[in-house]
């Protein structure tokens, strides 16, 4: 049955626009800083005018770990909900542009103090490293203009609620208020280091700082951060991948409730970051261990969903044998082979996260450059050729043009490059971190030591990896500028699947939110209570602020 | 809720990995003793030169075949920063920092430790091959923070 092509709302479109037009932005940038990060770690090249290595690396995790994927998701989750859930209301509306505007402000405001070398603390801070309290401040305003923009999306999703009472809510729109309440849990352990402690310290108003503290509350923050980053990709894989193939999705409530056992099982799990610290005791690192690995069990439902939905779609195309079915799919088709490529580097991405969170392997990789390889696989591969993927149906869609053949071709090389860029760049750096090379260091040689000595032809592969990537990243750039401003006028469809089988029972009940976020909650007081007030109570002096960047 | 048998398959397979990965770290943390680095000693940052043993940092022999390596750490350098230990010693490593964050390294050996500002870190090692080793910090800890190294000389 034809169906009427289902629109995001004009007005809709404008903010979500807004957002991916400061995520690419971020990405040039980002990128840029993150081609010479490879080039100075070659050690064949410096920094001209005595830029710091520091500074651009602290560029590059800002503007990509938190401007870039905070911006895109955001954007995309007001397309999805507008476009599953009908059009924002005003207010909906207007809440989403505060909440754009208080991100770029406060991200203008960070970078400024980044760049003018007022703030080389890196993406996580280092307190005692001591920041400009402007660096602080901006990101706050980050943190608070997404809290803005999630408030637009439960108010729209409540209203819906509302007036189809009884009924299962879209898939994509559950899926969005999911994120975003595991955005506004995990984010309270930054804005209270943010707000309550580094921000007066910086200031002057206090004196000294708890850092073990400071560090717990960011890391209670920053493993959550990176679900944040993959569920809009799951979002992507398992409620549009379906339709872009032409097949249906393989359960709508085992969806669901993969993305509930991420909700409960990402936040309480931070001292994994933490195994190696002084200061906690070895019981509750072990504790958040075992919480870690539960998140397994939702990313081993998706990957029976998609491979089943795949399978499921090739079969009934005439597909025989067991493994007929891969070659029905349509692999001319970039919106879907850019995620598909994702998928299949998630693989060694998971398997790497399961050696990095395990209570002593941990000890092994810890800091090296193994661990960088690692986020370059699941974030900057996994997360963000989904994310390319998606854009290449929501950006025309949003400014009512169509892809051409010619785009879609140049998305394919694009996918290829990145694929051949990553392989070398993370290949080389997860080598070079078993054999010992550190993370977030500039190139040394540590007074030719033999070990430092080993690791150079890897950091020349890793620039080798880097100059590709950055040619991935002019290719999208293009794609993304030709998408918005260039392509033929035309309706291209924001693509939603239908389940394989009818709603069931389950999938309503997976919408009570008042037992969900209870059970967070009552999972992170088991998780961090006590050592948080052994943290606090067996405090040493604090630290005084120092600057030696 | 409807779950197809074959996702049955996959997920008990699945999540009874899981339970022998767990169990393999819990038995060989709790059972074996291998457990991270995570020592509870505070330390006042200002005070690390009048406190021991870090007023003398150094080697110690604390009896046959055994060693405490007590290292004070700074911007941007460890002290000492040339130390020798005899083949098959056994060694607790105690660091601390006396300002920022920094890490404790050294690659080819599974020594890897976080050394935060009023906390001790502490960690037994056998140095069993003999030859140099480089201490290293891997946590970012400022301009100079890819300059700060050290040398381990493991002779017979």
């Amino acid at each position: 049955m034809a169906q009427p092509l289902e629109k995001v709302d004009r007005r809709d479109a404008k903010l979500a626009l807004a957002h991916l037009f400061v995520a690419f932005t971020a990405l040039a940038l980002g990128g840029f800083a993150g081609l010479l990060q490879t080039l100075v770690r070659s050690g064949k090249f410096e920094l001209p005018a005595g830029v710091s290595y520091y500074t651009i690396l602290t560029t590059h995790g800002v503007l990509l770990g938190l401007v870039l994927t905070t911006f895109f998701i955001i954007g995309f989750q007001f397309a999805a909900v507008s476009r599953t859930t009908g059009a924002l209301s005003d207010g909906s509306r207007r809440t989403g542009w505060i909440g754009f505007w208080l991100m770029t402000i406060g991200t203008a405001m960070s970078a400024f103090f980044i760049l003018t070398g007022k703030a080389s603390v890196l993406y996580t801070f280092y307190a005692p490293l001591q920041a400009h309290a402007g660096f602080y401040i901006g990101l706050a305003l980050v943190v608070v203009g997404s809290w803005v923009s999630g408030f637009g999306m439960f108010a729209h999703y409540a209203r819906w609620r509302k007036a189809h009472r009884g009924q299962v809510s879209p898939l994509l729109a559950f899926m969005s208020v999911t994120n975003m309440v595991l955005w506004l849990v995990c984010t309270l352990g930054v804005a209270a280091t943010v707000v309550f402690q580094l921000i007066p310290w910086s200031l002057g108003l206090t004196d000294r700082v708890n850092v073990l503290l400071s560090r717990t509350l960011f890391w209670y923050f920053g493993h959550p951060l990176v679900y944040f980053w993959l569920l809009p990709a799951y979002m992507v894989w398992y409620a549009v991948i379906p339709k872009v193939i032409g097949g249906k999705m393989f359960s709508d409530s085992l969806a669901r409730l993969a993305f509930i056992l991420f909700l409960l099982f990402s936040i309480p799990v931070g001292f994994h970051h933490q195994l190696l610290e002084p200061g906690i005791s070895p019981f509750w690192k072990y504790v958040q261990v075992v919480l870690t690995f539960m998140v397994i069990i939702p990313s081993l439902m998706t990957a029976f969903a998609m491979f089943a939905t795949f399978e499921s779609y090739g079969r009934s195309q005439g597909a025989t044998g067991l493994f007929g079915w891969f070659k029905k799919l349509p692999w001319g088709d970039a919106r879907f082979f850019a995620p598909f490529v994702g998928m299949l580097f998630f693989i060694p991405a998971g398997t790497g996260g399961i050696i990095n969170a395990s209570h002593q392997l941990n000890q092994v990789v810890h800091n090296t450059i193994w661990v960088t390889g690692h986020f370059h696989l699941t974030v900057a591969t996994t997360v963000v050729l989904t994310f390319f993927g998606a854009s290449y149906w929501l950006i025309p869609h949003l400014t009512g043009r169509v892809m051409t053949k010619a785009m879609n071709r140049l998305a394919i090389i694009q996918t290829i490059v990145w694929a051949v860029g990553m392989t070398f760049m993370s290949g080389s750096m997860h080598f070079a971190g078993l054999l010992g090379a550190p993370r977030r260091s500039a190139f040394s040689t540590y007074g030719n030591s033999p070990q430092a000595l080993e690791w150079i032809p890897y950091q020349i592969a890793q620039a080798v990896g880097g100059t590709i990537l950055f040619i991935g990243i002019i290719l999208i750039l293009v794609i993304v500028i030709n998408l918005a401003f260039f392509a033929p006028k035309g309706e291209t469809e924001f693509p939603v699947a239908e389940a394989a089988a009818p709603y069931e029972r389950a999938a309503l009940a997976l919408e009570n939110w008042k037992l969900w976020i209870g059970l967070v909650v009552a999972l992170i007081l088991i998780a961090y209570t006590v050592p948080i007030i052994d943290i606090i109570q067996n405090a040493p002096p604090g630290s005084k602020g120092y600057k030696l960047w | 809720m409807h779950i197809h048998k074959y996702e049955k398959i996959w997920l008990v397979f699945g999540i009874g990995c899981l339970i022998v990965f767990l169990t393999v770290v819990g038995v060989s943390a709790f059972a074996a003793g291998q457990q991270p680095p995570s020592c509870l000693t505070t330390i006042d940052p200002e005070k690390v030169d009048s406190t021991p043993p870090f007023d003398h940092p150094g080697l110690v022999k604390k009896g046959d075949k055994e060693y405490e390596l007590n290292i004070v750490v700074a911007a941007f350098s460890f002290t000492p920063n040339a130390i020798e230990i005899p083949k098959g010693a056994k060694v607790t490593i105690n660091v601390t920092s006396k300002d920022v964050i920094h890490g404790f390294e050294i690659p080819g050996t599974n020594v890897n430790m976080m050394v935060e500002p009023g906390y001790v870190n502490s960690l037994t090692t056998t140095f069993d091959k003999p030859g140099e080793y480089t201490i290293l910090c891997n946590e970012y800890c400022g301009a100079g923070h890819h300059m700060m190294t050290a040398r381990i000389k493991v002779v017979e």
